[in-house]
């Protein structure tokens, strides 16, 4: 009962908070919006009992990308001109609605085979066993720590002073 | 009525469909990066939903959503690296006006 509450309030105001990227006039004010739906997301991830990425998601993006997208903010000076939409409002609109609708149908109508075994409460280890042991995903850790460093050297390169 | 699979299905769907029209219609580049990561996020909570209701002992979502998290990490520093950069050359991050490459 507690997690249907919990589940309704986060989702509600992860949706605000997201309506509120797009609609917002002030660019900053759009910033402080998506890193609310950000926060949001974690308690998400808490109501489906994923601990770890709730605590990787804070770190991650609040803690993160959301800093990146406020120092670039401050950075480029565009925030007097205001979040402005381009001409392809009504067309986009149409499209994400019609994607929106398919995309529900396929959902809803769909019959997944849910089971319900009680979840992992603590998952950091067992996340660690699955990643880290035999049949894991090692491959994947050592390209992404190879793309963490590319994008660092991409980024410093592409911010450079000539 | 439980909090089942499907509610975090159609959140998951909402946040994509919010995120996508932004990143098409924002006339700002950086708005444009911050509704990409509204999608990126919607993806990660239809991973976890799908590890949590249909293969809760395998947590495989989960680690999918880890490496979404650390791609999209990259794509934010990357991305905001080329907001800036444009910045500097063309004195504007309005995505109009940033047409070198029309035809």
């Amino acid at each position: 009962m507690g997690i249907d509450i919990a589940f309704w309030i986060m989702a509600v105001v992860g949706v605000v908070a997201a309506l509120g990227v797009i609609f917002l006039k002030n660019v900053f004010h759009t910033a402080l919006s998506l890193i609310l739906c950000l926060l949001t997301v974690a308690g998400i991830y808490i109501t489906l009992s994923a601990d770890f990425l709730a605590g990787v998601q804070i770190l991650v993006y609040v803690g993160g990308i959301s800093i990146l997208v406020i120092l670039a903010i401050m950075l480029t000076r565009e925030v007097h001109r205001g979040n402005l939409n381009n001409k392809l409002r009504i067309p986009a609109f149409i499209i994400v609605a019609v994607f929106l609708g398919i995309i529900l149908y396929a959902m809803l109508n769909t019959s997944w085979p849910v089971t319900t075994p009680p979840p992992m409460e603590p998952t950091t280890a067992t996340l660690a066993d699955k990643m880290l042991g035999n049949n894991g995903f090692i491959l994947g850790i050592e390209i992404a720590g190879a793309l963490l460093l590319a994008a660092v050297l991409g980024a410093i390169v592409l911010v450079r002073e000539k | 009525m439980s909090i089942g699979l499907e509610h975090y299905l159609v959140l998951s769907a909402v946040l994509f469909a919010i995120g996508l029209f932004g990143a098409l219609t924002k006339r700002n580049a950086l708005v444009v990066l911050m509704c990409i990561e509204i999608m990126l996020n919607s993806v990660n909570i239809a991973m976890v939903g799908f590890s949590r209701f249909i293969t809760p002992t395998e947590l495989t979502g989960q680690i999918f959503a880890i490496f979404i998290i650390v791609v999209a990490a990259a794509e934010a520093a990357v991305g905001l690296a080329i907001v800036i950069s444009i910045f500097r050359n063309r004195d504007t991050v309005d995505t109009t006006d940033i047409d070198l490459m029309k035809g």
